[in-house]
């Protein structure tokens, strides 16, 4: 510590007028002081021992580089160009906070950069700055519709993520019972796809959002957004979209598909898994006032300076925020996961539109070819074939072995298993969600094929 | 008046938006092709996709080189102050990210690890967590934290989820419906509190600083769930009645939250639990020298005594034997976040708990607490600045709110003004307060354990310097920044539907006619 020093330590105490560093501390009551010393771990000074402690930790992790994973339910294993980890490790916007538009330009340069090719993907006009996740998003984007539309019900799909799902929960639960959110769920075919008859039954004129997933958590493509858009509508109601940003060079963009909010992730675009650390997620919309007035979060705008003709960046509509308003604005905002938008927009400004169609399409065909393979294995069906992007449920019921059991004999042979659904989907049986990407190989998807051929027979 | 300033100017590369880079056809990022069996396998990808949900054109995204996206990025950052010059932003205790700890929470071993592996495979990951959950138990006294939350306001979020499960759980949710917090506390509690749905009561300051007991007794009643409070407050005052806050908030059958934004200057003095609090809540990334990141990824860690143990969202991690496991509580929240945290902010924290030692925590709260009131002593003699509540006198915790008012008074000038002109000197924008603003044209500088004293001497002369300024040469106060990446920013339209631009293709649509680059 700079000021540790016993000279600066004294002359900045004498400059302040105090004889000794406790009578710094004369508010603080004696009743209130700890009795002892503070006890912690023996201190790591030097780097080197920190570096050594610290790594021998984390060499108790096996991390998805060390095995074959096929996890995936949330969060996903991507590539992350070099260049985005590059960008996002500078020190200028990694230690700093805030400043003004036009001492911190560049960052906000870069995130409406981020909030531009977002736009673009999702064929929205307006998005904002992200927030802390995927589900917190739909939560916001819950209660957002609510507001809009003064009703106190939402849809969402049965087959949603069980964290998710639990986030979403909190978001709608209101200490006074007349604000809470209704939630009520609409079941899934037998192709996995949304019951859009249920739906349609269950649509009425206290409805505020309908909330959908495309793909669904099960990795289905839904092919009836816009019909639902449009029994939606009829109603009243608005319709939420949660998508995954890096399945839009090639899946139809919430936008076109008509509808008014898109939510998602943003860690598919240029975000490691970090352990669970990796999360955020949007909010966007149809650039329309009813919307904008309604976002928790902040966003930034192209905005006019002092000087005519220069451009600046500026945040618009801050006064409806919690930072504006304290209660009486929307929602809350705060620390999000603002160093992911600059990786995003990093990401996505190197992947531009040809690396996100082949991407997607690489995807598409891997995933095919391992929902092929591993279906073909004895006693192993694959769910729903038709029409899924790169995640499939797999069924082991037929082995008479528990997910738990396979994914125990396949980490011992240095892979991990899609995730367990049997307890948020008893009616799926013994089933677990694979996710097969970009990275996963022909040689790997065959490396998984023959050791579950090996494990279950 | 004697201050030698620094001949800055920010870096200005009238950098265009990356929408308007590139050319077509360029390409950044190759990805590689299915195999031929795969792709043999597989079939045509279009036809993989429902012919309704298939894209029809492509999106509007830039094209360019790999070098040009990392060129224009780094421009960027170039074109970001930030922390280069020298930042005292109060109440975000601005800190040095040691680069150990970036360098190492960046290994595949952490970076590449998935939340949903099998616990044993994270045993390291779920040992940071445990490590770092118990240091902060002896800093706080509580019985168990969970790193969940997102953020310092995602914190308090979950406390206010948590306040509705501990009413419900006793039969009393329909009648507590209302939590308490002072006009001082940060916005959050007020905002979370009602998106839980509480009703908010927001206690006011009294003369020497801080709401009275009498005011909070007034409050309290059956209806009450809790209070939300936090100590030092943003002024440097620290509420010496808090105990019996406490008490008296127990004592009507609420909870007692302590936001420890300002922990700094408390740091191994004093706990929360032994000062009655039920819950507390750490910022990783702001005291414990996790980055910021222009906020964030972040952490809010909470904490809470046995009482509330049973209602924290899952999962949480379990020791035994020197193994390490996840739970889920059964009478938990479930969840405010998905997953367990930002794992990677809470390494950094253990790290910086483990590079600081007990007696280097202690020592940082002493000079914190020192510099801000190094800080206020030369600040009390600037012309035009004055301090919150003048009558206390006596030393001030880690930080102080000042005003201008009497600079603006006097020459017109604002402390947005004068925030504006200290960047032209590399002074990255100064913390000015949270709304409402109690103390007219006020600014809140925060030194912490990291400035030098040659950095906060800069730092002030630089005030001081702006300060003469305002007297002498108003308009060049009042016009700037003049040595910045651009001018002032603003615009009355800026809340206007046909103004806004959030992103490229609204700007376009809306301001098309303007898109010719500009010049300075």
């Amino acid at each position: 510590m700079a000021n540790s020093v016993p000279e600066l330590r004294d002359d900045m105490l004498a400059q302040a007028g105090y004889a000794q560093l406790a009578d710094l501390f004369a508010q603080l009551p004696a009743a209130h002081r700890m009795k002892r010393p503070l006890e912690l771990p023996e201190q790591l000074g030097s780097e080197a021992a920190l570096r050594r402690h610290l790594t021998e930790l984390l060499g108790r992790n096996t991390s998805c580089e060390d095995a074959l994973s096929f996890l995936g339910a949330g969060l996903y294993r991507h590539h992350v160009p070099a260049i985005c980890d590059e960008i996002a490790s500078r020190h200028e916007w990694l230690m700093s906070v805030w400043g003004t538009p036009s001492s911190d330009q560049g960052r906000f340069q870069a995130w409406f950069e981020y909030s531009s090719q977002l736009g673009e993907l999702l064929d929205l006009d307006f998005v904002g700055l992200p927030v802390y996740s995927w589900g917190c998003a739909a939560g916001h984007a819950l209660r957002m519709a609510a507001r809009m539309t003064g009703r106190a019900k939402v849809l969402i799909p049965r087959n949603l993520d069980p964290e998710r799902r639990a986030v979403i929960g909190n978001y709608c639960g209101a200490a006074q019972p007349g604000r809470q959110l209704h939630i009520e769920e609409v079941g899934y075919r037998r192709d996995g796809r949304l019951d859009t008859g249920e739906l349609r039954a269950k649509l009425s004129a206290e409805v505020a959002a309908v909330y959908v997933e495309n793909p669904n958590f099960l990795g289905v493509i839904e092919d009836e957004i816009e019909d639902v858009v449009a029994a939606a509508r009829a109603a009243g109601a608005e319709v939420i979209a949660g998508v995954d940003p890096l399945t839009l060079g090639v899946l139809a963009p919430p936008g076109e598909l008509g509808v008014g909010i898109a939510v998602g992730t943003v860690q598919t675009l240029g975000v490691h898994l970090n352990a669970g650390g990796g999360v955020g997620g949007f909010i966007a919309s149809r650039d329309e006032e009813r919307y904008a007035r309604e976002y928790p979060t902040l966003q930034v705008s192209i905005c006019d300076t002092t000087e005519p003709g220069e451009r600046g960046y500026a945040i618009p509509l801050f006064a409806q925020t919690s930072y504006g308003a304290r209660e009486e604005g929307n929602d809350w905002t705060g620390n999000s996961v603002y160093l992911w938008a600059i990786a995003s927009a990093a990401y996505m400004a190197a992947m531009g539109p040809a690396g996100f169609a082949e991407t997607g399409a690489a995807i598409l065909q891997r995933s095919h070819y391992a929902a092929a393979r591993v279906g073909a294995v004895p006693g192993l069906s694959v769910r729903f074939p038709d029409g899924f992007f790169s995640e499939f449920v797999v069924d082991f019921t037929g082995t008479g072995r528990t997910v738990a059991g396979i994914d125990a004999a396949l980490r011992e042979r240095g892979i991990f298993g899609g995730a367990d659904l049997s307890a948020a989907f008893p009616e799926l049986g013994q089933s677990a969600l694979y996710c097969v990407t970009e990275l996963h190989t022909q040689h790997d998807i065959d490396r998984l094929a023959d050791t579950l051929a090996e494990v279950t027979r | 008046m004697t201050d030698a300033m620094r001949r800055y100017h920010a870096a200005r590369w009238d950098e265009p938006t990356v929408m308007e880079l590139g050319h077509p056809g360029r390409r950044g990022v190759l990805v590689a092709p299915a195999e031929p069996a795969v792709a043999a396998l597989a079939g045509d990808p279009a036809a993989l996709i429902p012919a309704r949900a298939r894209r029809s054109r492509p999106p509007a995204l830039p094209e360019l080189s790999e070098w040009e996206v990392l060129r224009h990025y780094l421009r960027l950052s170039q074109q970001t102050l930030g922390m280069m010059g020298v930042s005292l932003f109060g109440t975000c205790t601005m800190k040095y990210n040691p680069a150990v700890s970036e360098a190492v929470s960046r290994l595949p071993q952490l970076r590449e690890v998935h939340p949903l592996q099998h616990p044993a495979t994270m045993q390291g990951a779920l040992e940071i967590v445990y490590r770092l959950d118990l240091a902060l138990r002896e800093l706080s006294g509580m019985a168990q934290f969970t790193f969940q939350a997102g953020g310092g306001a995602d914190a308090a979020y979950l406390q206010a989820c948590i306040t509705r499960a501990y009413h419900d759980a006793r039969g009393e949710l329909a009648t507590r419906d209302e939590i308490i917090t002072t006009i001082q506390a940060h916005p959050c509690n007020a905002a979370t509190s009602a998106a839980a749905g509480f009703k908010v009561i927001t206690l006011p300051l009294e003369e020497d600083g801080y709401a009275s007991l009498a005011a909070l007794r007034a409050a309290l009643s059956g209806r009450t769930a809790a209070l939300m409070v936090n100590n030092p407050d943003d002024m440097g005052i620290y509420n010496p009645h808090i105990t019996e806050w406490v008490d008296a908030v127990h004592a009507a059958g609420g909870l007692c939250f302590y936001d420890h934004a300002n922990f700094n200057g408390v740091m191994g003095k004093i706990r929360a639990a032994e000062l009655g609090f039920d819950a507390c809540m750490f910022m990783l990334h702001k005291t414990f020298g996790a980055p910021k990141a222009g906020g964030g990824p972040a952490v809010g860690a909470y904490g809470c005594t046995e009482k509330l143990v049973p209602y924290l969202p899952g999962p949480l991690v379990t020791a035994a034997d020197g193994r390490f496991g996840l739970t889920e509580p059964a009478g938990g929240i479930g969840r405010v976040r998905e997953f367990l945290g930002n794992l990677p902010q809470v390494l950094k924290a253990y790290a910086w708990i483990r590079a600081m030692g007990a007696e280097g925590i202690d020592e940082a709260s002493d000079l914190s607490v020192l510099a801000s009131n190094y800080i206020d002593a030369q600040l009390m003699r600037i012309r035009g600045v004055t301090r919150s509540h003048p009558q206390l006198t006596g030393p001030r915790m880690e930080m102080v709110r000042y005003s201008l008012e009497t600079l603006t008074r006097e020459t017109g000038v604002t402390v947005v003004d004068v925030q504006n002109r200290m960047t032209d000197f590399g002074i990255d924008a100064m913390w000015l307060s949270h709304e409402p603003w109690i103390v007219p044209e006020p600014f809140t500088p925060e030194a912490g354990e990291l400035w030098s004293k040659e950095d906060i001497d800069e730092w002030i002369g630089v005030l001081r310097h702006v300060c003469a300024e305002a007297y002498e040469q108003p308009e060049l106060v009042r016009s700037a920044p003049h040595r910045q990446v651009t001018h002032r920013v603003g615009s009355a339209s800026l809340d206007e539907p046909g103004y806004w631009a959030t992103t490229w293709r609204a700007y376009q649509r809306k301001h098309g006619s303007q898109h010719e680059r500009h010049g300075t």
